[in-house]
């Protein structure tokens, strides 16, 4: 399957000439979402100034991995990786479909099948949008967008062979995470020096919850929001069979009804999209990005928690006059390491400050946008149609 | 027409129908028949005593009895001469046919000319001898004309040569327009001359002498030669005409005095009229055979008419029994019955019936509504009354009463009525959800086996009503109280709304009666219960068992639009449910998400992106209200909707299935006739002549239940038709009307919602 190019960023990037990634297109080859990103680029270190590659998820999250593991980033935001391609749910409602398709009337069928080939396509857009906003992130990161790795992913027209992780890899990773969290309480339990870097951990701690509620809230919404527009869908098709029994003047009126629903629940689903696209999908972001940050802070923390450690340790070498050397150098590579984590991390928060904001404005403004055009279009229906029926009756 | 071959397949059979039918009726009301049979059997002296009374009927009466003469004369004469029997039928309005065109042949076939004119006389001379004058005058004045009237066009329009009708309508419009005068005249005018010249010129005259002498004649000398000779002949129109002149001013006096007499005499004032007429056309022929006015009334009143139905149980009740309180059923009653066959009559009868229409006008708003649609197609006719209907219902202040599992719900139904019929114009009652049940039980044990539609009640719901009793004071119970409340309301109206139904005492007494008796049988685990449970069981066995060869092509298209209909409309409630669900979800959720947001929105550090989390945050709580207004308006005017038509498209397959247990009745009738007939035919091979005579009994018997079940089913067919097509419009209407209704409170919804996202835009834009 092909598709338009879609465009949805929920994040407000600072558009930078010299570097702009976009993806083109994307191919659904059953399980597997091949994206097709597109840069153009006046940077010197790219032989062409405009080229397209192919890439799979594996590769993003690969390019993320390669950022968080690199300690040169430890001070900045991760732009958060793209989350997985999710088909599985709506595959499986075609397939029921498929299997149900018997007991359908031939209408039902074709309903149904388009509400869910609009389904798939919605999710795939979405899924496309994630995996840009990452690269845009990236492409307009005044550190990040240098990085060789990046740009490997950008202009290696050959397959990046990165492999899925193992098992053994994948039960590093769950240790690691489970050490870092771990870490990540003791560490959050230090008090701060820095008063901004302590407003900030709170802020983040409870926000990230926050948002997470908000998410997680918003998505189950939508959903019954999108079951409620299915339903209209489904009253507009048996509506139809009603009004198409014979026909007497309630059949015609019933076929007006049906006309009306179908109408009202395109504008109903639309509206629970939309609603996905520019709220949740920005909750979600904002999830993964709050998280990002916390990560960083974490990062930052760690390297208080070390660099005090070390002075701790310089102390003790001092007082037993051992080892002083060796411990002045580890201290001073950790207070390095802490100073120029606090230093890009400052920044970096602020930027995420100033990022979040202009999303959420940009977001919210169109999402009430939307709502009042659907809104509108959907009192115009309503009106023109008992306008009719009143007519009629 | 369907009618018309019917009655054109009846007459051979109705001879033997004679003896059968008596008894039946006979048995009903025995008591009441009494006197009136004794009539029969002495009918000269009879004959006397009323004469006698005649004389002392003041003016006023006379010119009644003279008006009316003319009518019964063409009844008697007409049908007769006319191939008697299917005119009769005509004219006693189909199911009547049994009871009236019977005894014309009985008076053919018989030799039997004393003994119709005794009953004839019977007639005549009772009411004279009342001196009822009074009650003619009402009778005609009042819907009681109309009522009288029409059946009375009717019956005379279709079997009539003109020349009989036409003395009928003037005979009715006369009366009638004793007030009103002239209207039926234009109308009438072939018929007018008629009798302008005979009842109306003399009016004044004393009908005293007419009755006394004439009748005699008649009966002796001239009935026998009517009905002799037009038997023969169906050509003999322009004899009739010539008859009428003469013999028919006296025939004719006799109904109508015993019309008059009757309401007089047994129970009634003015009210009773139209009733009292209808059997009297019946009456005095069907009196032939020693039968009872009442008999006859209430037989005819049976074959009648689906409505009649309802008249059936009245009518026997009040026949000469009681009672001031009845009379308006009666009344209404016999109006009803007159709306609804004038509709199933044909064009040229609704033409002819219209003059009496419009002498009915100036009639009590009952009648008017009732009888005024009868020139009219029958869609004009439902049109109208609904249109007229000045009976408003509704059901107010659910309030509990008592404790624990003991507890019910009590409802207060207010109605507010301009309907005469009523004793007030506004009254309450209040009634538990069983009464509804109860009312529903009773009216459907009488209208059901006619082939009426009757609305069901909502059902019972032991989960809802549960909660209630416990006493919770939550949303669903409440919403549960409320969604019955509508529902019973809505039950209740569309009962009121049935033009027979409405005539039901029992509706009458559900809405008037302060003391209503406590319904039994209503409970769903009750024994009776478990009874009716059996009953379905086994109806739908034999459904299944039955297979009706359908001859009516309309009635097979329209069972299996009801079915697939039914089938749709399951669909449609089962999805407009999940959406009710889902939209509850939404607003559940919905709700959620603005916590969420506005807890969001209290930290964020951004002033202006908190305000507007915030506000955004107020936009989706407006919105839970939102959503649940409108889950409330799915379930309350579109699912409920559907669950009415679900359950009411229950009771059109009900009748449907009623029509086929009519036809499989007379079907098995018919085979029961077969089987007779080859034991006859076996007894005559074999020669033995003492079984034969019980033989020939049994086919008589046979012939007479075969016809008899065929004019039940004719008669519940078109009932059953009739009542689709209500049912149909009414559909319509209502659907019409509950939709636009939903699809306004959507369209409130939607300018709701655009005034909260305006209002929110501002807030979005304002963040920097």
């Amino acid at each position: 399957m092909l598709f338009d190019r879609p465009r949805a960023v929920n994040v407000d990037l600072q558009t930078d000439a010299t570097l702009q990634v976009d993806i083109s297109d994307a191919l659904s080859e059953r399980d597997k979402v091949k994206f097709t990103v597109h840069t153009k680029s006046t940077l010197p270190n790219f032989k062409q100034n405009e080229f397209s590659v192919v890439r799979q998820h594996e590769e993003f999250i690969w390019l993320h991995d390669s950022f968080v593991e690199n300690e040169e980033y430890a001070g900045y935001i991760i732009p958060p990786a793209p989350p997985r391609p999710d088909f599985d749910a709506s595959r499986e409602k075609l397939q029921k479909l498929g299997e149900g398709e018997g007991s359908m009337t031939k209408e039902e069928f074709t309903k149904m099948k388009q509400e869910l080939e609009a389904e798939y396509l919605a999710i795939f857009k979405k899924t496309v949008a994630m995996h840009e906003v990452f690269l845009c992130r990236v492409a307009a990161h005044p550190v990040l967008r240098k990085d060789m790795n990046f740009h490997v992913f950008l202009e290696y027209n050959q397959d990046l062979s990165v492999r899925g992780k193992n098992k053994r890899e994948k039960m590093e990773d769950f240790f690691k995470n489970v050490v870092k969290s771990a870490d990540g309480v003791l560490v959050a339990g230090v008090k701060d020096v820095d008063d901004f870097f302590e407003h900030e951990k709170t802020f983040l701690l409870e926000y990230h919850n926050r948002v997470k509620d908000a998410s997680s809230k918003s998505d189950r919404m939508i959903r019954s929001h999108k079951s409620a527009a299915d339903d209209i869908n489904r009253i507009a098709s048996t509506l139809y069979t009603l009004g198409t029994q014979d026909s007497t003047d309630v059949c015609k009126f019933f076929l007006k009804v049906s006309e009306l629903f179908e109408k009202t629940r395109k504008i109903e689903a639309r509206v629970a999209a939309d609603e996905d696209l520019k709220l949740a999908d920005l909750l979600k972001y904002y999830l993964r990005e709050s998280q990002a940050a916390k990560d960083l802070l974490y990062r930052r923390g760690r390297a208080l928690v070390d660099y005090e450690n070390a002075n701790k340790a310089l102390d003790k070498a001092r007082a037993k006059n051992k080892d002083v050397l060796q411990a002045e150098t580890s201290q001073q590579v950790c207070c390095q390491k802490f100073e120029k984590i606090s230093e890009s991390a400052k920044q970096e928060l602020i930027d995420f400050k100033t990022r979040r904001v202009a999303a959420f404005r940009k977001n919210l403004v169109e999402l009430a946008e939307l709502e009042l055009k659907h809104a509108k279009g959907n009192l115009q229906l309503l009106q023109s149609c008992v306008g009719v029926l009143k007519g009629d009756t | 027409m369907k009618m018309a071959t019917s009655s054109e397949r009846s007459p051979p059979p109705f001879p033997e129908d004679l003896e059968p039918e008596p008894d039946e009726v006979g048995d009903q009301d025995s008591d009441d028949g009494e006197d009136i049979f004794l009539g029969t059997d002495n009918p000269l002296e009879i004959k006397m005593d009323p004469s006698l009374s005649v004389s002392d009927i003041t003016s006023s009466t006379k010119p009644l009895s003279e008006a009316s003469s003319p009518p019964v004369m063409d009844l008697l004469s007409e049908p007769a001469s006319e191939a008697s029997s299917a005119p009769m039928v005509d004219l006693l309005m189909e199911p009547a046919s049994e009871g009236s065109s019977a005894p014309m042949v009985d008076i053919l076939s018989e030799p039997a000319s004393e003994a119709s004119s005794a009953p004839m006389v019977d007639l005549l001379m009772e009411p004279a001898s009342e001196g009822s004058s009074a009650p003619m005058v009402d009778l005609l004045m009042e819907p009681a004309s109309e009522a009288s009237s029409a059946p009375m066009m009717n019956l005379l329009m279709e079997p009539a040569s003109e020349a009989s009708s036409a003395p009928m309508m003037n005979l009715l419009m006369e009366p009638a327009s004793d007030d009103l005068k002239e209207p039926p005249k234009p109308d009438i005018d072939p018929l007018a001359d008629i009798i302008n010249d005979t009842p109306l010129s003399e009016g004044k005259t004393p009908v005293a002498a007419m009755p006394q002498e004439p009748p005699s004649d008649l009966f002796d000398d001239e009935p026998s030669e009517l009905f002799a000779e037009p038997r023969q002949s169906n050509t003999a129109k322009q004899q009739q005409t010539s008859i009428f002149d003469e013999p028919d001013e006296d025939l004719f006096s006799e109904p109508l005095g015993e019309a008059s007499k009757k309401p007089q005499n047994d129970f009634f004032k003015e009210a009773l009229a139209p009733v009292a007429k209808a059997s009297n056309v019946c009456g005095p022929l069907s009196d032939n055979y020693n039968e009872h006015p009442t008999d006859i009334f209430t037989e005819e009143a049976i074959t009648t008419l689906p409505s009649a139905v309802s008249t059936v149980s009245v009518n026997s009740k009040t026949n000469g029994v009681h009672s001031d309180e009845e009379e308006p059923d009666i009344f209404a009653e016999a109006t009803v019955e007159l709306s609804l066959d004038s509709p199933r009559n044909d064009r040229k009868k609704k033409e002819a019936a219209k003059p009496s229409a419009s002498a009915s006008a100036p009639a009590p708003s009952v009648s008017a509504s009732a009888s005024k649609p009868q020139p009219k197609t029958l869609e004009e006719l439902e049109e109208e009354v609904e249109d007229k209907f000045e009976l408003n219902i509704s059901i107010t202040n659910p309030e509990k009463v008592g404790d624990g599992m003991n507890a019910y719900m009590a409802y207060k139904v207010s109605t507010q009525t301009t309907l005469p019929m009523f004793r007030s114009k506004t009254f309450t009652v209040r009634r538990r959800f069983s009464d509804f049940l109860g009312l529903y039980e009773k009216l459907s044990d009488k209208h059901t086996l006619n082939g009426y539609i009757v609305p069901p009640p909502p059902e019972k719901s032991i989960m809802g009503m549960t909660k209630v009793k416990v006493g919770k004071e939550d949303n669903s119970s409440a919403e549960f109280v409320e969604r019955r409340r509508a529902a019973l309301e809505r039950y209740l109206q569309r009962v009121v709304f049935h033009p027979s139904l409405l005539q039901d005492p029992d509706v009458r007494e559900f809405l008037e009666r302060d003391d209503m008796p406590r319904a039994h049988n209503t409970q769903a685990l009750s024994g009776a219960g478990f009874l009716k449970m059996i009953n379905r069981a086994t109806d739908s066995l034999s459904k299944m068992t039955i297979k009706m060869n359908e001859s009516d092509v309309w009635f097979e298209e329209k069972l299996q639009e009801v079915e697939a209909e039914d089938q749709q409309l399951r669909k449609l409630h089962i999805m407009v449910d999940s959406l009710v669900g889902h939209r509850k979800e939404l607003s559940v959720n919905t709700g959620g998400f603005a916590k969420s947001v506005a807890m969001l929105g209290s930290s964020e550090d951004n002033t202006a992106l908190s305000r507007a989390l915030s506000q955004l945050a107020e936009v989706e709580d407006k919105m839970e209200q939102l959503h649940q207004e409108q889950a409330a308006s799915d379930s309350f005017c579109f699912a409920e909707l559907l669950a009415d038509y679900i359950r009411l498209l229950g009771s059109v397959r009900a009748s449907f299935d009623q029509r086929m247990k009519t036809w499989q009745r007379w079907q098995d009738a018919q085979n029961m006739l077969q089987k007779k007939r080859e034991t006859e035919a076996k007894l005559l091979w074999a020669n033995k002549p003492d079984k034969l005579q019980q033989a020939k009994d049994d086919i008589t018997e046979w012939e007479a239940k075969v016809t008899q079940y065929e004019r039940d089913f004719d008669r519940v067919s078109a009932t059953v038709r009739k009542e689709v097509l209500r049912f149909e419009k009414e559909k319509a209407r209502d659907f019409k009307k509950q939709i636009i209704k939903y699809l306004e409170s959507l369209l409130q919804s939607q300018q709701q919602l655009i005034k909260y996202w305006e209002a929110f835009l501002p807030e979005a834009k304002a963040i920097a």
